[in-house]
């Protein structure tokens, strides 16, 4: 033990991106490594701190959940690791895991004095990290910094392009990060993990991605393309080399398809795993468990099944969704399921739902991860996609919007909170970094827009109008909302940057999350609603637009169907797409979720009305996209949809219809983010 | 008493604890974790046991005292203490509270009130034994000396 500061060898922004660096690690590390110790026992607490310091971490205790959250919330990338008791007075820890498995994807170590295989094995499918029995020992702690780099080093892997980098990367991330201006969000990234905002063709992300990235961010185009090119090959054919070599995109290396494709796998498995957990969107927590946290899979699963569930997805639908592996009929609550998954399959931006800040703010706090975990999104992250693509324009839009979001990511978690669906707009765009998307259902921001960053470059360069303004706060029924949050499957950065984002700013206050939804939901719904608005503003019927999204199989919901008929429509869209990607779970529910909102609110409110579903959709493509950057989120919406739908058509008519419609509150000022920006 | 004649009787007092079972190797990390930057971290620490273990305790009781039992509660509060306890190396009271904890799982209220009874006693008397502990460190600094590191063979 000695006193010499050791932790303060390094600063700790740059120790972190020292430390990021994998390869180069630092000679002190892991000294500085900052951990963030929470236990409501005094006494454990106190031995565990004097333990870490004597490591040479940087150690912060906290003795309650709900304190030691705000904190990484406030500072996203003030800590590299968390340390965790299970038994909390305040909070579950495996609440509080999930938690920040979802909003900050950093590594969390549980602790308990009970050494019962269950709850071992919860910790487990939680998501931690690791699992240490009390009393700690000081051998036990000292090797912590492994998780950490761990994470690293995978995040790395996988976007690594130009090699080298590491350290120069995490550097220019941070330097990006601050030029995004994101708040927090980007900084949780930057230490945890490859931000995924800066995507290689996101040359709009200006200096930050002009810096050799060895990141891939997987835009929701670059993710489309992917798709495009796993279904060409059979996603049982589809080998990393053969995609990468349909893809033909510069710059992008075997190993970041590989990477990307086993999210997309993982995250079709969840889809298939969703229906399962969708009927009760209060297990949302729970159902992730299974699902979402390690595999993806079974949140897809859960978005499938949800969707299923909820009869609203209509035969043809249920069967795309089949056809694209999942299997799962049932389109439970109508919505949310497929918003969720399509935020999942567009994160794009942002590795993880980044429900954050705004999320809890807004709602529950536990509640607002399920949104998006647990919204058994029915609409898959493909149908996100494939709604785009069907409205390719209107996906562009979308995507580009949350490209925009993505750009802006920082503005994700920004937009959360924002209280006015302008800055929503902008902020959906923006945030589809890939920050969670909050859907505050306070705030009645959608928070989709937040993550889903949809990186989808903006074909068309729709975009701005799309966001628009305008966006009427649907009045969005609690239906909208009842996505079976369930599975509270870590929608990772619930990036809902639904670059529909005017839309979403309506979405705000919408619909009144069901209760049984989480009040995660309710983000959604909220979101939704803007969705609504966007709807309108995109279209101006609701059966073009349905047609547009649904050229894939659905065929249903010609627009007054509810909401839910076009989420399922995109749900089944995207499941169509294969979406293999079971990584996108979590998000991509929330994207179902979300679209499911939208829906509902769609049905609710006047607003409803295909258009406004579609806006919604868009935005929830949008949102998916940008829900988890890493999962899918690449596989553009594009891919998701079965078809490709001219974007063209579709953005005109999204932007028509934003012109055309702009709702009394368009308060989407976007403030000029041009879609262009958005691509990243 | 000089210096020395206290320092082996400081070694002898806490090699018996081990000995006896009150402590165990916990404690010698905590020990270990004590140096010249944090002179009284072992004090502090077993202070802030004793505190939350009190608390603790009377919280059973009272648990235990109600016409209907909850054991949810009372198992909550024994596995808190049994966390503690085992963290800074009590381990007669950590043992205690396994044994506690068994018989709330089974609910059965007789064997839950004996077990409290025990844990107390077990508590009330490594609080003893701790207290007198440092005392004679005290002692020894106090005398402008040092106190020794225990090597334990454990």
């Amino acid at each position: 033990m000695n006193s010499s500061s050791g932790k303060g060898s390094m600063s700790t922004a740059s120790s972190s991106a020292a430390w990021k660096a994998g390869d180069a690690v630092p000679e002190q590390f892991p000294a500085g490594l900052r951990v963030l110790v929470v236990d409501d026992d005094q006494t454990c607490l106190m031995i565990l701190e004097k333990m870490l310091r004597t490591c040479l971490y940087e150690v912060t205790k906290c003795n309650r959940a709900e304190i030691a959250l705000s904190m990484l919330r406030e500072n996203k990338n003030g800590f590299d690791i968390v340390i965790s008791d299970v038994h909390m007075p305040d909070m579950d820890g495996f609440k509080l895991l999930e938690h920040i498995g979802l909003e900050m994807d950093l590594p969390v170590i549980m602790m308990s004095a009970d050494d019962g295989k269950h709850v071992v094995m919860k910790g487990v499918t939680h998501g931690a990290c690791d699992y240490l029995i009390k009393p700690v020992r000081m051998e036990a702690l000292k090797n912590i910094w492994q998780h950490v780099v761990r994470k690293w080093k995978d995040e790395w892997k996988d976007f690594e392009q130009s090699g080298s980098v590491e350290e120069g990367d995490r550097q220019q991330k941070q330097s990006e990060d601050a030029d995004y201006s994101s708040s927090a969000n980007e900084g949780n990234w930057k230490s945890s993990k490859k931000r995924k905002d800066d995507e290689d063709e996101a040359e709009e992300r200006d200096d930050t991605s002009t810096l050799k990235k060895p990141r891939v961010v997987w835009s929701v185009e670059l993710h489309q393309q992917f798709v495009a090119a796993v279904n060409q090959l059979g996603i049982d054919k589809a080998v990393p080399k053969k995609i990468l070599e349909l893809m033909n995109v510069p710059g992008l290396t075997r190993e970041n398809v590989a990477s990307h494709l086993q999210k997309y796998r993982l995250y079709l498995k969840r889809l298939s795993g969703v229906s399962q957990h969708q009927s009760n969107p209060n297990n949302s927590f729970i159902s992730p468990e299974e699902a979402a946290f390690g595999p993806l899979s079974s949140l897809n699963g859960l978005d499938l099944q949800t969707l299923a569930a909820t009869g609203q997805l209509p035969a043809q639908s249920l069967a795309t969704l089949q056809a694209a592996g999942l299997g799962r009929s049932t389109a439970k609550s109508s919505i949310p399921m497929p918003l969720v998954d399509q935020r999942n399959i567009f994160s794009f931006e942002n590795p993880k739902l980044r429900f954050g800040e705004g999320q809890q703010q807004h709602m529950n706090n536990n509640k607002q991860i399920n949104l998006f975990h647990g919204i058994p999104t029915t609409m898959e992250p493909k149908q996100l996609a494939s709604l785009h693509h069907t409205a390719q324009s209107i996906g562009n839009i979308n995507m580009q919007v949350t490209s925009h979001g993505a750009q802006s990511f920082q503005n994700n978690s920004l937009l959360m909170p924002m209280a006015q669906p302008q800055s929503r707009g902008q902020v959906l765009n923006n945030s589809t970094v890939g920050h969670a998307p909050t859907l505050p259902s306070s705030m009645g921001q959608p928070i989709l827009s937040n993550g889903v960053a949809v990186n989808v470059s903006p074909r068309n360069g729709i975009p701005e109008n799309i966001r628009a303004p305008g966006y009427n706060p649907v009045s969005q029924t609690s239906s909208i909302l009842n996505f079976p949050m369930n599975t509270a499957s870590e929608l990772p950065g619930n990036s809902f940057t639904l670059g529909s984002t005017p839309g979403i700013s309506g979405l705000t206050s919408k619909g009144a999350f069901q209760e049984d939804v989480n009040s995660e939901m309710k983000g959604l719904g909220e979101f939704l609603s803007s969705y609504d608005t966007f709807n309108d503003l995109n279209q101006h019927k609701p059966q073009n637009w349905e047609i547009q999204y649904v050229g894939m199989t659905y065929d249903a919901s010609q627009h007054s169907n509810s909401l839910q008929d076009n989420l399922d429509l995109m749900q089944s869209v995207l499941v169509q797409q294969g979406f293999s990607s079971g990584q996108v779970n979590g998000q991509n529910r929330s994207a179902a979720v979300v679209r499911k909102a939208m829906f509902s609110a769609g049905d609710s409110t006047e607003h409803v009305n295909a258009q406004n579903v579609n806006q919604h959709l868009n935005s929830l493509v949008e949102n998916t996209i940008r829900v988890k950057s890493e999962r899918v989120a690449d596989a553009s919406a594009a891919n998701l949809f079965p078809n490709h739908f001219g974007q063209e058509d579709l953005m005109s008519a999204l932007l028509k219809q934003q012109e055309g419609i702009l709702p009394a509150e368009n308060e989407f000022d976007f403030d000029g983010y041009s879609m262009d920006d958005i691509q990243e | 008493m000089e210096v020395g004649q206290m320092q082996g009787r400081l070694v002898d007092y806490t090699k018996s604890l081990f000995m006896e079972g009150f402590l165990d190797g916990q404690f010698l990390q905590l020990q270990q974790l004590q140096d010249e930057s944090n002179p009284d971290f072992v004090v502090e620490v077993v202070s802030l046991f004793f505190d939350d273990s009190e608390k603790l305790l009377n919280d059973l009781t009272m648990a235990l005292d109600q016409p209907n039992v909850d054991f949810k509660k009372v198992d909550a509060h024994v596995h808190q203490l049994k966390g503690s306890s085992s963290s800074i190396g009590a381990q007669r009271v950590k043992n205690g509270c396994i044994a506690f904890r068994n018989f709330c799982e089974e609910q059965n209220i007789e064997a839950c009130l004996r077990c409290l009874q025990q844990v107390k006693q077990e508590y009330y008397l490594v609080k003893n034994k701790l207290e007198a502990l440092f005392r004679l460190e005290q002692q020894i600094v106090a005398a402008g000396g040092s106190i020794p590191m225990m090597e334990m063979g454990f």
